[in-house]
């Protein structure tokens, strides 16, 4: 098992560094000088000029390129431009909040999704069909910007049940639990309605089976036929299906967070961005690449876990 | 004569597509006594596993649907019950095992678990002497090393393997009936003597009914007591199994046994039936066989289809066909014998 | 499994009545099964209506989108101005109306970008299979490692915002799916004998792609083009709302929404509407492709 998740890690090298490449690539994307518009107009050559030489500008890409990576691999990603702070610990300091909110939206994901993605397709063509999957096409359809705001005016503000914004500090207490609720719906109701028509087909293609049929001949009755027999095979896809929708839980997620001011990585990301702080927009890309990478081994190796004919050597 | 096992009576089956809907099955009626190894041949697409699938109830209820008949097991209408009356025989007085061994078994689940399951479903029992059953039913099903194939999954075992160990799991429960479905048709031939071995062995043992199903008429021979023939959703021919070949009254019957290639001659054209199996979906009034029927008779033949009717003087033939009726009253125009005048079903 | 059955059944007793040709046949049966589903009917009805919008909407709106009104601040819905108005008195039914033009034009532009990358793409990778698959594959793994949200936003932010580096930053970040959907096909379509054919005839490798190779890609590409819309169509509007999109005071959808963001307790009407008509739009495309997915190829488990 080790050396599978070895190996993963190995193959995972090669696209780490093609990310980095892209990332350090960004600052060239600006129409004009960077260093420039990062001050500002009226900014005085000198300060451009010390800038240039701070983010590397006035070495050649590949210079630059391989300066960076060498401090990155050591956690250094440079300083904020605006505070000055180290980035690495602005960043650190917003994960938490970040992993939070999307931990608590694939919960919300996984819990409406996969039982009513599972009840639609045993009980295909029936009106618990037909409205679960009506259900999940209203949902799927929401900007989840829109979805936030509309959950806040009617929830926060009209009715008062959950405060408007921000974080109710780390997760332990029902105060905290609150100040996420609203987020974590906005944030997983998108991928909720996409999860359940996938769950549908993957177990309608799995009930279709030749075992399936095998199971029911055995008169062991229809219970035990979806749950014992169906469902374990539909967690093999299942679980792909899950890890699908990992990176784009944090990609929604730095959405919400602006409509919730949640004090995560994306509320950073998005200040950095305008304010033109590039070395924290390149630290936050990279981080946001190196989790989503993580969570994608941790969904390979759960389903070999559920897929007997996987072997780990 | 104390009555029969299994009792299938005019049963009619629709498949409902896009294109229309199929009326796969005609009216077929077949018995099978207690002890009897009944083999049912045929094209593919002629409805030989719809109709064991129906026997189980394992019909797909859109698109397929049970438009009449009855089948009758044991004195129970199998057609009347609710789907836990039905689980209550299945897997338990009737079994069933599959054409494709590579497909039947649940990859996720081990063997000694699938083994079991009916024995829990439909049986008092503990644990151990469930697990001691398991290993004996393997043994029998000439498995070598059961207590390791207990413990393995599916995909480590060869076709031939999964194939017995589903002949196992359909047995584990000593049931009155076994549906085969083509059992060796996926498998190769080597293989497949194996599994006539393991199925022939079994029925000498155990005294048990057989409904094998297949398209491959020598492979039935050895098993059979007696076999149907059936063509485009009808059955049109029943008869022993040993008068077959030599005694076949229905056109369609007497074409199939002389297409078989003789091992001994070198043949340059290998017989072949000329035409195509009509379309279901709108099927020709009268006898479906009619339009590739070497003896047709005229306008009878596509008017009216004949009905199962047993052939008088013959102990246990039935045939579907004008020839045999008052329309025809010839005898059957090739060798043997002068026809019987058949009598009602 | 016995839906496999009915099919063999009918198959295997099908003859061809007369001599009809088979791609007319199979466009009539597409047809067909897309109107018996009465969803798919309102959404083409929708994406009919969207279009009245996008070439009508100066002469239906009521009023100008950029007309400031200072009597009327922030005006709840009313007769005068049926979905109110925004924080500089202007129309917001007129805003929205005029929306649908972005809407589309965004749509369909980077929807065309995407594809003219990643088809391309995926055509080579499958095609050629190998070295070059793999590099390319790499390729996507690379794009597809950092979440859209996040690479867009980057590139759009360092491009400097608008509706022109909305569409790049988009069409550069989505095209991986689309990669990845042709090289399957490809593969799949390799592997019939009259590719081996052509190749061993001689044919140039462009010709084989072109005549054989896409047109059996086709079908899904269409398919995935119609998916992908509404999922283009949300970005736009989400990166938009963040402020790297569209700049005021474009109408776009997603700026209309972050226009009434700060006042969702006072005036709610600025940000609901122009969301509904995202979320309408949304659903009108994606039941149209179900449809179309399920016309072209009916096996898929539905």
């Amino acid at each position: 098992m080790y050396k599978y998740v070895l190996r993963r890690i190995l193959v995972m090298i090669p696209v780490l560094i093609g990310v980095t490449i892209v990332i350090s690539s960004l600052i060239y994307l600006t129409p004009g000088n960077p260093a420039r518009i990062a001050l500002g107009q009226g900014a005085d050559p000198e300060s451009v000029r010390a800038l240039e030489q701070q983010m590397g500008l006035d070495q050649p890409p590949h210079v630059r390129y391989v300066d960076w990576l060498a401090s990155a691999v050591q956690g250094d990603f440079g300083e904020s431009l605006q505070t000055g702070t180290s980035t690495t610990a602005l960043m650190l300091q917003r994960l938490p909040a970040t992993l939070e909110l999307v931990v608590a939206s694939m919960v919300i994901m996984l819990v409406i999704a996969l039982p009513l993605g599972v009840i639609s397709a045993v009980r295909q063509h029936t009106w618990a069909d037909h409205s679960s999957m009506l259900f999940a096409l209203f949902w799927l359809s929401m900007p989840s910007f829109w979805l936030g705001l509309v959950l806040l005016m009617l929830f926060s503000v009209r009715w008062g049940m959950f405060p408007i914004s921000g974080r109710g500090g780390a997760i332990v207490s029902l105060t905290a639990l609150s100040y996420l609720v609203l987020p974590a719906i906005a944030n997983g109701a998108r991928r909720a309605g996409l999860l359940t028509r996938m769950t549908r087909s993957a177990m309608l293609e799995i009930l279709n089976e030749n075992y399936i049929r095998t199971a029911r001949g055995k008169g062991i009755g229809e219970k035990a036929v979806i749950y014992t027999h169906a469902t374990k095979n539909a967690m093999i896809p299942v679980v792909t299906l899950i890890g699908l929708q990992v990176p784009q839980l944090f990609s929604a997620s730095v959405i919400v967070e602006i409509v919730f001011a949640w004090p995560g990585m994306g509320t950073l990301l998005v200040d950095a961005v305008f304010q033109r702080d590039y070395p924290v927009v390149q630290g936050l890309v990279f981080m946001y690449a190196v989790i989503v990478m993580i969570a994608n081994l941790v969904v390979d190796v759960t389903y070999s876990y559920f897929d007997p004919r996987i072997s780990y050597d | 004569m104390s009555s029969p096992l299994l009792e299938i009576d005019d049963l009619h089956v629709h498949f409902h597509t896009e294109d229309g809907t199929v009326e796969a099955i005609d009216g077929v009626s077949l018995t099978i006594d207690h002890d009897e190894v009944v083999g049912v041949i045929g094209e593919s697409g002629c409805g030989k596993s719809v109709t064991a699938l129906s026997v189980m109830g394992l019909l797909q209820s859109p698109p397929a649907e049970i438009v009449g008949g009855s089948i009758r097991f044991d004195g129970t209408e199998l057609l009347e019950l609710t789907t836990s009356e039905l689980d209550s025989i299945r897997g338990n007085d009737i079994s069933m095992i599959y054409q494709d061994p590579m497909t039947s078994l649940n990859p996720v689940l081990k063997i000694g678990f699938q083994l079991t399951e009916p024995l829990f479903a439909h049986r008092e029992i503990t644990q151990e002497e469930a697990a001691e059953r398991a290993v004996a039913i393997l043994k029998e099903c000439q498995i070598p090393d059961p207590e390791r194939i207990m413990d393995s999954y599916p995909h480590e075992l060869s076709g031939g393997m999964r194939q017995r160990v589903v002949i196992a799991m359909a047995l584990i429960t000593e049931p009155k009936l076994l549906i085969a479905d083509e059992p060796t048709t996926a498998l190769d031939v080597t293989v497949q003597a194996r599994i006539l071995d393991v199925l022939r062995d079994l029925r000498e043992r155990e005294g048990m009914s057989m409904l094998f199903i297949t398209h491959d008429l020598p492979v039935v021979s050895e098993l059979a007591d007696r076999i149907a023939v059936m063509y485009a959703g009808n059955v049109v021919e029943t008869c022993e199994m040993e008068r077959l070949f030599d005694r076949a009254l229905h056109p369609y019957t007497r074409l199939l046994t002389e297409s078989i290639p003789e091992l001994e001659e070198t043949q340059d054209v290998l017989p072949s039936i000329a035409g195509t199996v009509p379309n279901l979906i709108d099927p020709p009034s009268g006898c479906r066989f009619a339009a590739r029927c070497p003896q047709y008779i005229g306008e009878e033949c596509s008017r009216r289809d004949p009905e199962l009717r047993r052939v008088a003087g013959v102990d246990r033939q039935q045939v579907a066909c004008h020839l045999y009726t008052e329309v025809g009253s010839e005898s059957p125009p090739w060798e043997y014998g002068a026809a019987e005048p058949t009598e009602g079903p | 499994m016995t839906d496999q059955l009915a099919g063999e059944v009918a198959r295997d007793t099908e003859q061809t009545p007369e001599e009809t040709p088979a791609a007319h046949r199979r466009g009539e049966k597409v047809l067909r099964r897309i109107i018996s589903n009465p969803l798919a009917v309102f959404g083409l009805l929708f994406i009919v209506l969207l279009l009245a919008m996008v070439a009508l909407a100066p002469y239906v709106a009521p009023h100008d989108p950029a007309e400031q009104n200072y009597l009327a601040i922030e005006e709840p819905p009313s007769v005068e101005h049926p979905f109110g108005t925004d924080s500089l008195g202007r129309d917001v039914l007129s805003r929205t109306l005029h929306g649908a033009q972005y809407a589309l034009f965004l749509g369909v532009t980077i929807v065309g970008i995407q594809m003219g990358i990643g088809v391309p793409l995926g055509l080579i990778a499958g095609y050629y299979g190998g070295a070059t698959e793999a590099v390319i594959m790499r390729i996507v793994d690379i794009a597809l490692a950092i979440p859209g949200v996040v690479l867009a936003l980057a590139i759009a932010g360092m491009l400097g915002g608008g509706l022109y580096p909305l569409i790049v930053a988009i069409g550069l970040v989505g095209w991986r799916d689309f990669a990845r959907l042709v090289r399957g096909d490809v593969k799949s379509v390799m592997e019939e004998e009259y590719i081996d054919a052509a190749q061993a005839s001689g044919a140039p490798d462009r010709y084989i792609i072109s005549r054989y190779v896409l047109p059996n890609a086709s079908a899904s590409i269409i398919v995935y083009a119609t998916l992908t819309l509404p999922t283009v169509v949300l970005w736009a509007a989400g990166l938009s709302f963040l402020g790297v999109g569209a700049q005021p005071p474009t109408p776009e959808w997603g700026a209309l929404v972050a226009d009434g963001r700060d006042r969702i307790d006072t005036a709610w009407w600025i940000s609901t509407f122009p969301g509904f008509a995202i979320m309408l739009t949304v659903i009108a495309f994606n039941v149209v492709g179900d449809a179309l997915r399920d016309a072209l190829d009916p096996k898929q488990a539905r």
